[in-house]
């Protein structure tokens, strides 16, 4: 065990893959001789050369249709998005071509996009978004998005083996925010929810950064006893982890840093709406960003970022209800 | 090094006999034969409501896939356009699970999950396109990158057309192939139209000349002499193997069929169709070949005998099992990768082929 952050974690299982397996390839923006925008592959082009830690042409469709085709021959391509918001510019090779190619033909395309998402620090528009909901949207692509240093690890890990692409969500204001002890070596951490601290008089569903918020928020709720359920992964969505959460705490609270609309949270609340019902003592009550772009200036961004006050809120209010 | 001129078949003529054997030159013309065919029987079942959506053919380009596809080794891996389905019979898919392609059936090479020549047989190296024409070209970059990684003596091979060419993905793999110097073949088949658009409206510089721009050579190839298509494809592959690139091959031809079975092409002069018609391809071989004594009656019945039984064979063939339509999605065993193909030219009996180091 080691005491690591989030970065540092998402840092060892890189390398520790690369150490492991010849097949694995990382790809992206100024990751080599750099080592990344948040320096996250800082060092790794000493260690393992750049042919495997490579730096590419700014260009995203590029790094996903290049790792499509390396991944086909049978390589492990990790590309590196430089921030989540880019992948637009690569979002028809990772969903028209990445995601429907195992339905279509029977091909496996085993990569992992690594995502750096998520706002509060006054990224702006282009800097801070949550994109995870696009490609829940697509079927063929696999979801995760950690909250912790041990399961960014974990997590990676399962992805990089997974036989599918994966879209790896790691949330920027996480990197070197958080931190906790972290197993030595490979292991996999499954694509399933983690009970981040049980509980009985209700449920907060979430997932990335917002579980930080959720557990603040809910740490001392005038003596409620508040369960958080770190969802982890996305698609897969496991649903007998939240149906049992609802069945538990009878009240549920979902809350999405994305923007509401169609986001993982709308997903969950659908899910509960149609065989959770029976448990509920309450409203289903959402907490997300509205549907607007992320705004630059720190007061705008607080304003619409779910935040402990408004979480808080949210759960006193369906604790009364 | 850039031709504009398509008038370099002569050239290409006398360098492909060096390496091509009489029975490779009966093989070119058979896999147009088949492809030929086999498009022009199932545009008759689309007709008889046998095929569902639409109906895509490559009727008179026959020679760009046949005589490119032709030059490829087992283990090279090729992106194979929708017009191109001469690839597809050089590699080894039968006509009768390409007749259950097009009619949705369950031995169709997607087994019902996508349509028309959108197919790609994996066991055999083949990487089927999607609707967005030039994305392929960056899966094309990205195997000729793995390749060049392993240090592997192999190359990639894709398809696109004139239309591709103004999107991005264009761009993006040219330059990257290029940055890299990366074993690829591109081959630009330039038929004259993307849909209705015709080449004027597309670019303002013809695309083969972009390739010096991204530092490396392109070729221009009359694109309805499959002999010439083998040489050019054949030479870009050594190029490739042997650490000198991708190149861009543009194989001009002609469109002669509407851009699929709805559109009856009347944006389309008249003269240029007639003008075309008598640069047919399937012809031009049949023409050599017949003044070598080679009975080309007798190779066209045997090849209607095989498109006949292979119909039927489809035909007889159950349709994709809707129990299964919401499988399949993800991978949930091991991540095989592609396979490798036929490859029935001569030249690949003789040569010793190391591959993977």
């Amino acid at each position: 065990m080691a005491a690591l952050t989030y970065l540092q974690a998402i840092s060892a299982a890189l390398r520790d893959e690369l150490r492991s397996d010849e097949r694995v390839l990382l790809m992206g923006e100024d990751i080599g001789v750099f080592g990344g925008a948040f320096k996250v592959t800082d060092g790794f082009i000493d260690e393992f050369g750049g042919d495997r830690v490579m730096d590419t042409p700014l260009a995203e469709s590029a790094i996903i249709g290049t790792a499509i085709g390396a991944a086909v021959v049978g390589m492990r391509p990790v590309c590196e998005m430089q921030f989540a918001d880019f992948i637009s510019c690569g979002f028809d090779q990772l969903v028209n071509v990445a995601a429907k190619m195992h339905y279509r033909q029977g091909l496996a395309v085993p990569i992992t996009v690594r995502l750096p998402s998520g706002g509060g620090f006054s990224g702006g528009p282009f800097h801070s978004q949550n994109p995870e909901a696009w490609f829940m949207h697509a079927p063929g692509i696999k979801v995760v998005a950690p909250s912790t240093a041990e399961d960014a690890k974990g997590l990676l890990h399962t992805a990089i083996h997974d036989p599918n692409p994966v879209c790896f969500m790691e949330h920027k204001h996480l990197y070197r925010r958080i931190k906790g002890e972290v197993p030595d070596g490979i292991f996999e951490t499954p694509l399933t929810a983690r009970v981040a601290r049980p509980g009985s008089d209700l449920a907060v569903i979430t997932y990335g950064a917002m579980v930080h918020v959720a557990l603040e928020a809910t740490d001392d709720l005038d003596g409620a006893s508040v369960e958080v359920l770190d969802l982890r992964s996305l698609v897969p969505l496991d649903e007998a982890a939240i149906l049992d959460s609802v069945a538990r705490c009878s009240k549920v609270v979902i809350v999405d840093e994305a923007n509401a609309t169609c986001a993982a949270g709308a997903q969950v609340a659908a899910l509960i709406a149609e065989r959770g019902f029976e448990d509920l003592d309450g409203p289903v009550v959402r907490v997300a960003t509205p549907n607007v772009p992320i705004p630059f200036s720190p007061p705008l961004e607080q304003a619409v970022l779910p935040n402990v006050e408004r979480v808080r809120e949210a759960c006193r209010e369906l604790l009364a209800y | 090094m850039v031709a504009t001129e398509t008038a370099e078949s002569a050239a290409g003529e006398s360098g492909a006999l060096a390496h091509l054997a009489l029975e490779d030159r009966i093989w070119l013309l058979r896999a147009m034969l088949l492809m030929r065919g086999i498009e022009d029987r199932a545009m008759t079942l689309y007709r008889q409501g046998r095929v569902p959506g639409s109906f895509y053919d490559g009727f008179g380009q026959e020679a760009v896939s046949a005589g490119a596809a032709f030059a490829m080794a087992p283990e090279d891996r090729l992106c194979i356009l929708h017009r191109d389905l001469a690839a597809h019979i050089i590699r080894g898919v039968t006509p009768a699970r390409i007749f259950a392609q097009y009619m949705g059936r369950e031995i169709g090479v997607t087994r019902g999950r996508d349509g028309n020549v959108h197919f790609g047989d994996r066991t055999l190296g083949c990487v089927g396109m999607v609707s967005m024409l030039p994305d392929m070209m960056l899966v094309a970059t990205g195997m000729a990158m793995a390749f060049k990684l392993r240090g592997e003596r192999r190359c990639a091979m894709t398809w696109f057309g004139d239309g591709s060419t103004s999107r991005g993905d264009f761009h993006e793999a040219m330059n990257w192939a290029g940055v890299q110097k990366l074993p690829v073949v591109f081959v630009l088949e330039n038929n004259q139209y993307a849909y209705s658009t015709p080449l004027d409206k597309q670019f303002a510089v013809n695309p083969v000349a972009r390739a010096a721009a991204y530092g490396f050579g392109g070729v221009t190839v009359d694109g309805n002499d499959v002999e010439a298509m083998f040489e050019a494809a054949r030479e870009a592959r050594e190029r490739a193997i042997s650490g000198g690139g991708p190149t861009l091959i543009e194989a001009v031809t002609m469109r002669m069929h509407g851009h699929a079975a709805h559109d009856d092409m009347k944006y389309v002069p008249k003269e240029q169709v007639e003008e075309w018609r008598k640069r047919d391809p399937i012809e031009r071989q049949e023409s050599r070949l017949r003044a070598l004594g080679v009975d080309i009656d007798g190779l066209r019945s045997a090849i209607r005998a095989e498109i006949d039984a292979a119909a039927e064979e489809a035909l007889a063939a159950p349709m994709a099992d809707p129990s299964t339509a919401a499988e399949g999605a993800f991978c949930t065993g091991p991540a095989e990768p592609l396979g490798d193909g036929l490859a029935p030219w001569s030249g690949f009996n003789s040569l010793a082929t190391p591959v993977v180091s």
